[in-house]
C-alpha cells in the first residue's frame, strides 16, 4: 500500500486527460513527455488543484475517490511551481514559514535550520523582499518553503524550466542533496531527458494524455519500443562505482555490472556510487575488436534490439553483462555494411561519457 | 459675518458621515462581488457585471427615481420596511447611504476586482499548498496583495459620494441635518443668490477634489497600475 496509486481522467478543451499510474513511495519519479502530453495537468491533479474523475492514493491514505475529495490544503504534500511564485508581500523568511506555521507543532519534522542548511539559503533569509533575488535563489526559497510543511510528497512542476543554465547548474546539487536528504517520493515533472537522467531513478512516460509506460529509468531509457529511446538526445543511463582514479592521466576509472568505463577525473572519494550517462549518438560499434583506436572505452556486448529511424538511421541496443543496456545510433548504411543482427557479438566504443 | 453658518457646517459634517458610512459599507458589500467576479467562470458574470456598471451610465435623476419608488411607502422596501415598524426610508439619512452605495458600487467593485485579477490564481494555489483553507488564503495573500485596489476603491467611493447631488435630491430632498449635504446646500445657497456662501463651499470641495486626486495619483502610480 505504500506508494502512489493515481487514476484521473479530465476532459479539458481540445485535451483528454486519462491517466493512470503506479510510482514508488520512495526516490525521484519523473513524469517525463512532450509538452502538451498533460504532465502538469496530471500533477494539478494530484494536488487536488485540478478537479478530475477518478481515485488517488497516497501511502494507503486515500485522496479522492468517488466518494472523497481532500482538499489541497488539507494534502500532506508540497508543491514547487515552474516560477517560483514567492509572495511579494512577505519577506524570505516569512515566505519560509508561511507553511510551517500553518501545520500543527506535532507535524513538524522539517524544521528551518535544516532547510536553510540543505538549500544554502543562510545568506538569503536575511533579506527582505523576495523580488530582490535572482532566478535560482527565489526557486531555492519556494523549495525551502514548501518543504517546511514536512510533505508526504513532494511534487515538482519543471522547477529549473524557468532558470537559465547557469542557475540550473548552481540549483541542481541541492536538488541532488535533497534526493538523498529526503525521505519522501518526489515526482518531478520535466521535458528535459538530461534533467531525468540525472535527478530520476523511476520514469512515467506521458504522451497525449495518458501514461504510456513506467519503469525503473534505467531500464525505462533503455527500451528502444519507447519514444525516449528516439529522442536526440536519447542516451543509456549506467549506474556505477568509482573505483580508480588516475593521477597521471587524470582520469576515474567506474565500474559497473557488466564493465568498466574511463571518464576524466572527478574528485569523489573511492567506492561512491556515480551514475553515468552515454548518449546513443556517442556510442559506435565495430564486430572485431578494434586496434589502434584513440576511444580508450570498448565495451563487449551482445545486440539485443534494433529500430529504423527513418530511413537513414538505426538505433541498437547493445546489451553489455547481464542487465545494462547501451544505446548505439548508427547509419542504416553501416548497419547493412556491418551485417549487423540481433544476437551478434559487437564492440561498443564510447567517446564520451557524462558523470551526472 | 461668520464664513460659514452653522447649517453649513452640518451640512460638511452630514457629507462626511454619508461618505464615511457609504465607503465602510461597500468594502464589505463589493470585496466579496469583486471576488467572485475576479474568479468566477459562471455565464451569468457578464450579466452581473453589467449590472453593477449601469450607474456609472444611467443619470443620477433615473437611479433616483426608481429608489425613491423602491424605498417610498408604496416601494417593495418601504412596505417592508414601515411593516417592521422602521418607517420609510425615502427623506431619511439612511435612504441617502442606500442609495449612495448602490450608486458608487461600480467605483468600488471594479478596482478591487481588478487587483484580484491582477493577482492570479497561482499565489492563492501556493497558498492552498502550504496549506492555508481558503479564508486564510483570502486574509493572508489576497487581501494584502489587493491592497492598493482596495485603497483607490476607498478614496474613489469617499471622493464620488462626497460629490454626489442628483440621487441625493431626487431621494434625500432637503431636510436640513437629514439630508441636506454639501452639493445640496451649495444649490440653495445659488438659489437664493448668496454667490459668497456658495463660493466658500465650493471652492472647498474643488480644493477637497482636487487633493484627493493628487494623493491618488502620487500614492498610486503603482495603484493605478494595479487598479487598471
Amino acid at each position: 500500500m505504500s506508494d502512489i496509486c493515481a487514476h484521473f481522467t479530465l476532459q479539458m478543451d481540445g485535451f483528454t486527460l486519462d491517466a493512470s499510474f503506479n510510482a514508488p513511495a520512495t526516490g525521484v519519479t519523473a513524469l517525463f513527455g512532450p509538452s502538451g502530453s498533460g504532465k502538469t495537468t496530471l500533477l494539478r491533479c494530484i494536488a487536488g488543484l485540478e478537479r478530475a474523475a477518478g481515485t488517488l492514493s497516497v501511502n494507503g491514505v486515500v485522496w479522492q475517490d468517488e466518494a472523497v475529495f481532500i482538499a489541497t490544503h488539507k494534502r500532506q504534500l508540497a508543491y514547487v511551481f515552474q516560477e517560483a511564485s514567492l509572495f511579494s508581500h512577505l519577506s524570505v523568511r516569512a515566505n519560509l514559514e508561511y507553511g510551517y506555521k500553518r501545520i500543527k507543532s506535532d507535524e513538524r519534522k522539517v524544521q528551518l535550520e535544516q532547510v536553510v542548511d540543505w538549500l544554502g539559503l543562510s545568506q538569503l533569509i536575511e533579506r527582505g523582499n523576495p523580488t530582490k533575488l535572482s532566478g535560482g535563489e527565489r526557486q531555492r526559497v519556494a523549495i525551502g518553503r514548501a518543504l517546511l510543511t514536512s510533505p508526504r510528497i513532494l511534487l515538482m512542476d519543471e522547477p529549473l524550466s524557468a532558470l537559465d543554465t547557469e542557475s540550473k547548474q548552481d540549483i541542481l546539487p541541492y536538488l541532488e542533496h535533497l534526493h538523498r536528504e529526503l525521505d519522501i517520493p518526489v515526482l518531478y515533472v520535466s521535458h528535459s531527458l538530461e534533467e531525468v537522467a540525472r535527478l530520476a531513478d523511476h520514469l512515467l512516460l506521458m504522451q497525449q494524455g495518458r501514461v504510456i509506460a513506467s519503469g525503473v529509468l534505467q531500464e525505462t531509457l533503455a527500451r528502444l519500443d519507447l519514444p525516449t529511446a528516439h529522442l536526440d538526445d536519447a542516451a543509456a543511463v549506467i549506474e556505477a562505482q568509482l573505483v580508480e582514479q588516475d593521477e597521471v592521466y587524470q582520469l576515474t576509472r567506474i565500474d559497473f555490472a557488466g564493465g568498466e568505463l574511463w571518464v576524466g577525473k572527478v574528485e569523489r572519494p573511492l567506492g561512491s556510487a556515480v551514475r553515468a550517462r552515454v548518449l546513443a549518438r556517442d556510442v559506435s560499434v565495430a564486430t572485431e575488436m578494434p586496434h589502434g583506436s584513440s576511444i580508450s572505452n570498448i565495451l563487449s556486448g551482445i545486440i539485443s534490439e534494433i529500430r529504423d529511424e527513418g530511413l537513414d538511421k538505426v538505433m541498437l541496443g547493445i546489451k553489455i553483462g547481464e542487465q545494462q543496456v547501451l544505446l548505439s545510433r548508427i547509419t542504416r548504411r553501416s548497419c547493412d555494411q556491418l551485417s549487423l543482427s540481433l544476437g551478434l557479438q559487437v564492440f561498443a566504443q564510447v567517446k564520451s561519457v557524462a558523470l551526472m | 459675518m461668520p464664513i460659514l453658518d452653522p447649517s453649513d457646517l452640518q451640512a460638511i459634517w452630514l457629507t462626511l458621515k454619508l461618505a464615511s458610512v457609504t465607503t465602510i459599507l461597500l468594502l464589505l458589500i463589493a470585496t466579496p462581488l469583486a471576488w467572485w467576479l475576479a474568479y468566477s467562470s459562471k455565464w451569468y458574470k457578464s450579466v452581473v457585471s453589467a449590472l453593477v456598471a449601469l450607474p456609472l451610465v444611467l443619470p443620477p435623476s433615473v437611479l433616483g427615481f426608481y429608489l425613491l419608488l423602491l424605498l417610498g411607502p408604496h416601494g417593495w422596501v418601504g412596505a417592508m420596511t414601515q411593516a417592521l415598524h422602521i418607517g420609510g426610508l425615502a427623506f431619511t439619512f439612511y435612504g441617502l447611504v442606500i442609495g449612495s452605495v448602490i450608486f458608487s458600487l461600480p467605483f468600488a467593485v471594479q478596482p478591487i476586482q481588478n487587483a484580484f485579477e491582477s493577482i492570479g490564481k497561482r499565489p492563492l494555489e501556493v497558498a492552498a499548498t502550504l496549506r492555508a483553507n481558503i479564508w486564510d488564503r483570502f486574509v493572508s495573500v489576497a487581501l494584502p496583495l489587493a491592497r492598493p485596489g482596495f485603497i483607490t476603491a476607498m478614496i474613489l467611493v469617499f471622493a464620488h459620494t462626497v460629490g454626489e447631488f442628483g440621487v441625493v435630491l431626487m431621494l434625500g430632498g432637503n431636510i436640513p441635518g437629514e439630508t441636506r449635504v454639501l452639493s445640496v446646500a451649495i444649490y440653495n445657497h445659488v438659489e437664493a443668490v448668496e454667490y459668497s456662501a456658495a463660493h466658500w463651499l465650493a471652492g472647498g470641495m474643488v480644493l477637497f477634489s482636487f487633493i484627493v486626486l493628487l494623493a491618488l495619483y502620487l500614492v498610486g502610480g503603482k495603484l493605478w497600475k494595479v487598479a487598471r
